[in-house]
């Protein structure tokens, strides 16, 4: 058996858990979570750690230089220097708008970049 | 001079919220004055998620989280100017002490140069400001590389600037959190954040995923001594403090660098409240406030960080919205107590006119005195005395363990069914309860797990229940909140 303590992130309580890892990787038990979203958390941070990238895009032609973006869902952890990698090489066009798809699956995840600002062209 | 009912200080999320609110309570008359080009507040430059859990049930980014306030005030028409400073807000010149004062308030932008506007009710909504390098006392050259987190942070999520490759951060504030891992993503290397108190200033999730997912060491009991770099940031020497914050000698480590952040501290942006002659808080730096989120100056409030600093937005939304329906309150009690038949029938049928007679009885010497000068108010104010304690103040006092509260004071007349006090504690509490004592007699005890000075805490109050523990003919109650282990 292998404990590991973590702190959850799903709100501002910040529960201090403890869980149970046997020896093919998988979650036995997970304690000091107050709520579910801390059972839930603590199973898949040990398994597949997930988090949702947020950065900014190059804007041309728009009122401003910059456009902030976020990956609609969250992506493997792992990836997350893959992401920006993607991010940072891309320049949008104006206008953008919150909720605009920049790119439909960044760094091979399967999950789209999409906007979350307002860029005006100009 | 173009005269409005309610004019809004700001249009972060505190003032949209406030905008909204009062629109959808009736007032038609909003002026919102902004000094950035755009709306949204500091919202705008927070790019990273965790935003709105509260108030949309949904997870958004800071912008996203703005751009909904936006959209709401826009869709309603209401009045925004934006790249405009307010340089003053100031009382009637001359205005009798009887009379309900405007307030003029003395704008400037470069379209219309300097002007004035008149307010029935202004609310401060302009949020805080960072404490800078010089709130330190930290010695060596000031060298270019120096910035405080948030400063970074614009120039980083909104004008696409990075401010440096190497970084050391002082402070653990959550926009120092943020930036660990915002400059991580982007390239640079942050080797260290270091923290003054025993305790990080950020939230918990926070430091695991900014810090911890990206391997940035937190070194708590520890501060910058010395900067090196004459024209730019060559290196920085921290050291751990003791017990007294003072740093240690034979505990210093120095990190090659060529950018400090400070993330050590926001303080509410006042100088506009000051010039007006609200009072201060000298905890919060914020304005001292009643239930209804209303200064000592009458017909003024505030609310979001200029009130005191808040960690979630979500609850800057709650309390501008109750500042808005409050100052919406305000301008009806006024317009009934300027007459007209129409506007008193309106007042009564929403029950305004009762709320009005109470108001105009139970505050204050000033009060007292208009209610003179309108005349006809003595047998409304006896029969509102006898009523079950409605003119009864409560004074909240924080004891052992908690800072401060907002609001400062409840007026029984003016209290809704529940009211909400935030407040902050001093240290990092485990298993405790946090209780209220009306009066030495203890009325509200809830446990809590944990409490840290960086998460801001609340105590609903329910009306009834002070109501229950007052008794008939006194008017002054202290209401103590404090932090117990038993």
């Amino acid at each position: 058996m292998n404990k590991r303590q973590l702190i959850c992130i799903g709100c501002p309580l910040g529960c201090q858990m403890e869980a149970e890892q046997n020896e093919g990787g998988e979650v036995v038990s997970v304690k000091g979570n107050t709520c579910p979203r801390g059972d839930a958390y603590a199973r898949k941070e040990l398994t597949c750690p997930t988090r949702i990238v947020t950065s900014t895009v190059r804007v041309e032609g728009g009122a401003r230089h910059m456009v902030p973006v976020k990956t609609k869902e969250d992506v493997p952890k792992e990836k997350i220097f893959d992401c920006m990698e993607e991010i940072r090489r891309l320049a949008v066009t104006a206008p953008v708008a919150v909720g605009d798809v920049l790119l439909a699956d960044v760094a091979g995840t399967g999950v789209a970049l999409v906007a979350t600002g307002n860029v005006a062209a100009g | 001079m173009k005269r409005y009912d309610i004019v809004i200080i700001g249009a972060g999320p505190a003032g949209l919220a406030a905008a909204v609110a009062a629109f959808d309570d009736g007032a038609r008359s909003i002026l919102v004055l902004e000094r950035d080009r755009e709306a949204g507040g500091i919202l705008n430059q927070c790019i990273h998620n965790g935003f709105g859990l509260h108030t949309f049930k949904e997870e958004l980014t800071g912008p996203e989280y703005a751009d909904r306030f936006v959209r709401q005030a826009g869709e309603r028409g209401i009045e925004c100017r934006l790249n405009t400073m307010v340089m003053d807000i100031g009382a009637e010149p001359g205005a009798a002490p009887d009379a309900h004062p405007m307030k003029y308030v003395t704008a400037m932008s470069r379209e219309d140069g300097l002007y004035q506007v008149a307010a029935r009710a202004v609310i401060l909504a302009m949020g805080c400001r960072e404490r800078p390098r010089g709130a330190l006392n930290i010695p060596g050259y000031r060298p270019a590389g120096i910035y405080s987190a948030g400063t970074a942070q614009r120039l980083v999520n909104m004008e696409g600037y990075l401010p440096g490759k190497k970084v050391v951060i002082l402070g653990s504030g959550d926009i120092g959190l943020i930036m660990a891992r915002r400059m991580t993503l982007e390239g640079a290397k942050v080797q260290v954040v270091a923290e003054l108190m025993p305790y990080s200033g950020g939230l918990k999730r926070n430091i695991v995923q900014c810090l911890d997912d990206y391997g940035i060491p937190l070194k708590l009991s520890h501060t910058v001594v010395d900067i090196q770099g004459k024209e730019r940031v060559e290196g920085v020497t921290i050291a751990r403090v003791d017990e007294n914050r003072r740093p240690v000698a034979g505990t210093e480590e120095t990190y090659e660098c060529d950018t400090l952040l400070l993330s050590v501290g926001l303080i509410p942006e006042n100088e506009l409240s000051a010039g007006l002659g609200v009072e201060l808080s000298p905890v919060t730096s914020g304005p001292v406030v009643n239930e209804s989120l209303e200064t000592n100056v009458e017909g003024v409030f505030a609310c979001g960080n200029v009130l005191h600093v808040h960690d979630l937005v979500d609850f800057v939304s709650e309390e501008a919205a109750l500042a808005g329906k409050n100052a919406v309150a305000y301008v009806r009690r006024l317009e009934a107590a300027e007459g007209g038949a129409g506007q008193a029938a309106r007042d009564e049928a929403e029950g305004g006119a009762g709320q009005a007679a109470r108001d105009e009885a139970e505050g204050g010497a000033g009060q007292a005195a208009r209610d003179e000068a309108e005349g006809g108010s003595d047998s409304v104010e006896d029969a509102v005395k006898s009523a079950d304690n409605e003119s009864a103040v409560v004074e909240i006092s924080p004891r052992s363990g908690v800072r401060y509260t907002v609001p400062s004071h409840i007026r029984m007349s003016h209290m809704q069914e529940e009211q909400v006090v935030r407040f902050r504690v001093g240290d990092v509490y485990k298993n405790c309860f946090i209780r209220a004592y009306l009066n030495g007699r203890q009325i509200v005890s809830r446990k809590r797990p944990v409490m840290a000075p960086g998460e801001m805490e609340q105590l609903k109050l329910k009306k009834g229940q002070l109501l229950e523990y007052m008794e008939p003919g006194t008017d002054s109650y202290c209401l103590e909140i404090k932090v117990e282990e038993k």
